[in-house]
């Protein structure tokens, strides 16, 4: 079907010129998507002079590969001059407790709303979505008194509570937009060869899931390490995740630019987020559509 | 003892009463078919009888125990879908298995079992395959292997051959016919599809609106049905159903179209006639379309069973095994089935015979089977 | 009761009831000890901390909580501040710019993308990286590349064209602009997806009656694929709206709300008086507000979602 659609509108099939001109429009859009990654990834390897010389943009006259390592182990960050690695530590840190524990609780919620009717079940599911919507600014308050009272300020524990809380709402409405689709009749097939709630999960549900688990996976981590807002308000110093870090390091900026070392940073800061695209793509705009349409 | 009791189940969704007082009675090894259009509730009183929804009121009664409030697994009974719900992402023989591990049924026990069934639907082949893998035809198979392999006490199926072409569901109506009679199990089984209901139940029991309209064993439900639903439901073509006037003295006599030109009279046999007071009234009269043939078929009858009558012919449609005939009795449409050989000519009049034991006779008030 | 259905008259009387089994209710009870938790917890959440917040907006809290009332206090000096005004006016603008220029560049990708072009795949992966990337990540980079003294504006210059200007970023007038640019830069490969998807979901058949119609390919689009993928493009406005509304990081890194106020959103200022001046108050009345603006996008949104999905339910 597709096909035959694009068949019959490729409207330069017959005409060389429409074609070409396709093909020019969107190359000069993907130079336009692709040049602030292409300067970063230049500036990474140059030198300070160099680009102090002529500009962020332009092509390295000499490679300097120990923008990597400084960047990584000993570009001082506020005080403390220890690269951003430790900062990264954090990021891993937060992240993935943060998405194990926020994706099984999802599917777990998923599945019982979608497939373990009860009373009020749609209201439930309302309000857990309302989650998806509220502006982070409404929790900061809560969050900064739920924090003290567990003795969690300050601390990537910290942080990974608060993203388990919040992500539960994005991974249960995630899971269970998909579980409502498996059929009905499944279900009660299981029951009637005697499965309770646990074995249908185990054994019928969770088997019938990767596919859904890989999206809000992607999307949880993708979500929870570029996180700002949260990282910036609830930590400091070297409890800081990267991105809060980035940003201190960008302060530093303007008292002795070292364009190189930064772009260094930021390309490694981005990386983990970039290989995850490259590699579950296909994942990656799926959770996208459902986390933004639904 | 009963196989299955169902006793004034009673079943609202919001304001809609779906169900309004169910009684039937299954005695142990019967094929008891659940038959009516969409949204009858046949469906929803399967569901019920498993577990899986709960009536508002009403029992459900499993060879002699309550069971009304005990969930599906603990019920004893096994289900096949329409969509016949077979697990993806499981062997064939994990979804057969699944319901025994479930249970807890020692692996040896399950082996044997499964290889029992297996040979029963000659699956053995497909055991290692995953639904997906598999034919329409072979998904029903594992469908009811699934249900067979526990051996319970009741067979529920939800329209098990709607997903079937026409081929394999006639197929498959005899193997599970079949198979009833090999295992002698008690079936409960939903269609909406009055063929499968003739050809394989026991008794019958036809649902509209809620309500069973009628109980009984096919031959029954088919010539005496119990009201004009049922008479209009069941049989393809359907029963004609004209309105008549009863006359006549010492024997009833039927008149269609009384007062006009074309009025026919047909005298109705002796005995099993209306009740006296029915005489000089309004009735509804509905006569199978087989019933109305050629003249001279003498439907295997003695003399003065079926009259001979003359009719104008409006259509034919020769099917092959039979010529369907659609005639004016009386100014009103009837369909007749004349042999194939038959070919009346359109828009003349033809002579046909007509079986007059077969006529049933509606109070047009209620609805209701007279005689 | 009909004739027929005597047969029913031989129902047996009721049997004796099924026992009952305290191990049936155990395992009855565990699934809900798993199951109410998270659920409540994710409700709970949602619904007490907008409802502190709220609280709080109408307290004089300072640097801690305190839980006088003071009615709307909090909202008249949040709302009579220069601070609040110039963000939320800059709100409209980049509100503005950022959906129209989104939603025009995702469109003339996708249908772009959708002319049965080679490496498809190649070209939406290039479009959509950005999504995947930090805004803070983003900001940086922008704000290098848009910087007078070391981006775009020093590289032309280095070529010769002396009088070159591309100065927006530290002009009060335009900085607001490169916010929508980076803005864009980083969600149109989202919007095109969006759009490609619908465009591709259109039924074949009605480009083939469109043909045979005699519609050229500029026609079919805008007279019969556009109409049709018209809910797409009310839920794209809509989301980009709501990533207007909530974008915070973007101009942390790329201007930091400067320079001046010139770029301020409503999001900082909630964030600069909650957590910069202590004043939690004011920053939750700010905060509510900016709820507030939400769900004015919102709310119309769900309703007319929910009002098509019952129209399709009545006619399908």
């Amino acid at each position: 079907m597709a096909e035959a659609k694009a068949a019959a509108l490729a409207p330069g099939a017959r005409n060389p010129l429409g074609r070409g001109v396709v093909y020019a429009v969107l190359a000069v859009f993907a130079v336009f998507y692709l040049a602030p990654l292409v300067v970063v990834v230049l500036n990474s390897v140059r030198t300070a002079q160099d680009i102090g010389a002529t500009s962020v943009i332009g092509w390295p006259r000499e490679l300097a590969f120990d923008n990597f390592s400084r960047a990584w182990g000993s570009y001082c960050i506020a005080q403390t001059c220890a690269g951003i690695a430790p900062y990264m530590w954090n990021s891993f840190l937060l992240v993935v407790p943060a998405t194990i524990i926020s994706t099984l609780l999802g599917a777990l919620n998923g599945y019982s709303v979608a497939l373990w009717r009860f009373r009020g079940d749609n209201w439930v599911f309302g309000l857990v979505t309302l989650g998806v919507f509220l502006p982070e600014q409404m929790k900061l308050i809560p969050w900064v008194l739920v924090l003290r009272e567990l003795g969690l300020t300050n601390s990537i524990s910290g942080l990974v509570l608060i993203h388990v809380v919040q992500g539960i709402s994005f991974t249960t409405l995630f899971c269970r937009n998909y579980y409502v689709a498996i059929p009905a009749e499944l279900l009660k097939a299981a029951r009637i060869d005697g499965a309770g709630y646990f074995r249908i999960f185990w054994r019928i549900v969770l088997p019938l899931s990767p596919p859904i688990l890989i999206v809000t996976v992607i999307w949880q981590f993708t979500h929870i390490w570029n996180e700002f807002l949260y990282g910036v308000t609830f930590t400091s110093g070297p409890q800081q995740p990267v991105t809060a870090a980035l940003i201190a390091l960008s302060v530093s900026v303007s008292e002795a630019p070292q364009y190189g070392v930064q772009s260094a940073a930021v390309l490694l800061a981005a990386l983990p987020t970039l290989l995850v695209y490259l590699f579950g793509g296909k994942y990656f705009l799926r959770g996208l559509t459902a986390g933004a349409v639904k | 003892m009963s196989a299955l009791v169902i006793r004034g189940v009673r079943k609202r969704f919001g304001a809609q009463e779906v169900l309004k007082g169910i009684d039937i009675a299954a005695e142990s090894g019967e094929f008891i078919v659940l038959v009516g259009p969409s949204g009858c509730g046949k469906s929803t009183l399967l569901n019920i009888v498993a577990g899986l929804e709960q009536p508002d009121a009403g029992d459900v009664e499993i060879a002699g125990r309550v069971v009304t409030r005990v969930p599906p697994k603990d019920r004893d009974i096994a289900m096949v879908f329409q969509s016949y719900a077979l697990y993806p992402t499981m062997t064939v023989r994990q979804n057969i298995t699944f319901g025994m591990e479930c249970r807890g049924v020692p692996k040896r026990q399950q082996a044997e079992a499964l290889a029992r069934t297996a040979r029963l639907l000659q699956i053995e082949a497909l055991l290692e395959r995953k639904p997906a893998q598999l034919s329409g035809g072979q998904r029903q198979r594992v469908a009811m292997g699934r249900a067979l392999v526990r051996d319970p006490l009741l067979f529920l199926f939800d329209e098990p051959l709607s997903n079937l072409d026409a081929k394999l569901r006639v197929e498959m109506r005899m193997e599970i016919k079949q198979l009833h009679r090999r295992i002698g199990a008690t079936m409960v089984y939903v269609t909406h599809d009055q063929i499968e209901a003739m050809t394989m139940a026991t008794r019958i029991a036809v649902m509209h609106q809620g309500a069973v309209q009628q109980f009984a064993d096919p031959d029954t439900v088919y010539n005496r049905p119990a009201n004009l639903f049922v008479a209009r439901f069941m049989g393809a073509p359907p029963m004609n159903t004209v309105a008549a006037r009863l006359v006549g003295g010492e024997r009833p006599v039927a008149v269609i179209g009384a007062g006009r030109p074309d009025e026919i009279r047909l005298t109705l046999p002796a005995e099993g006639g209306p009740p006296p007071g029915w005489r000089n009234r309004e009735v509804v009269l509905g006569i199978r379309p087989e019933a109305i043939a050629e003249a001279g078929r003498r439907f295997g009858a003695e003399e003065g069973s079926f009259s001979t009558l003359e009719a104008p012919v409006e259509m034919t449609e020769p099917t092959g095994a039979e010529t369907i005939v659609m005639m004016r009795l009386g100014g009103e449409p009837v369909l007749g089935r004349v042999a194939p050989d038959v070919r009346p000519v359109v828009g003349g009049a033809a002579r046909f015979a007509v079986d007059t034991r077969r006529i049933c006779l509606f109070d047009p008030a209620t609805e209701q089977l007279i005689a | 009761m009909p004739a027929g259905t005597a047969a029913v008259a031989g129902v047996p009387p009721l049997a004796r009831p099924a026992p009952a089994r305290w191990r049936g209710w155990l395992g009855r009870l565990a699934p809900h000890l798993v199951l109410w938790p998270p659920l409540l917890v994710s409700v709970l959440h949602v619904v007490s901390f907008t409802a502190y917040t709220t609280w709080i907006s109408f307290t004089p809290s300072t640097l801690l909580p305190e839980y006088d009332w003071v009615g709307v206090q909090n909202y008249v000096s949040v709302l009579n501040s220069r601070n609040w005004k110039i963000a939320y006016s800059n709100l409209v603008i980049y509100g503005c710019g950022f959906v129209l220029l989104t939603t025009a560049l995702g469109l003339l990708l996708a249908v772009l993308i959708d002319q049965r072009i080679r490496a498809e795949n190649l070209f939406r992966t290039i479009f959509l990286y950005p999504m995947a990337v930090s805004f803070v990540v983003t900001g940086t980079v922008w704000a290098w590349l848009l910087n007078p003294g070391i981006g775009i504006q020093h590289l032309v210059r280095g070529f010769g064209w002396a009088g070159f200007r591309f100065d927006w970023l530290v002009d009060r007038e335009m900085a607001i602009y490169t916010i929508v640019i980076a803005g864009a830069w980083q969600a149109s490969g989202f919007a095109m997806a969006l759009f490609l998807a619908g465009i591709r979901s259109v039924d074949a058949d009605l480009y083939r009656a469109a043909q045979i119609d005699g519609a050229g390919p500029w026609r079919i689009y805008r007279r019969v694929v556009l109409p049709c993928i018209g809910p797409i493009f009310i839920a794209v406005l809509v989301i980009l709206l709501q990533f207007a509304i909530k974008t915070f990081d973007l101009v942390r890194a790329l201007t930091g709300g400067g320079p001046g106020l010139a770029t301020q959103l409503p999001t900082l200022v909630v964030y600069d008086l909650m957590f910069q001046r202590g004043l939690l108050g004011r920053g939750a009345a700010a905060a509510v507000m900016l709820l507030l603006s939400l769900l004015v996008v919102l709310l119309p949104y769900f309703a007319y979602a929910r009002w098509r999905k019952r129209r399709e339910a009545r006619h399908g």
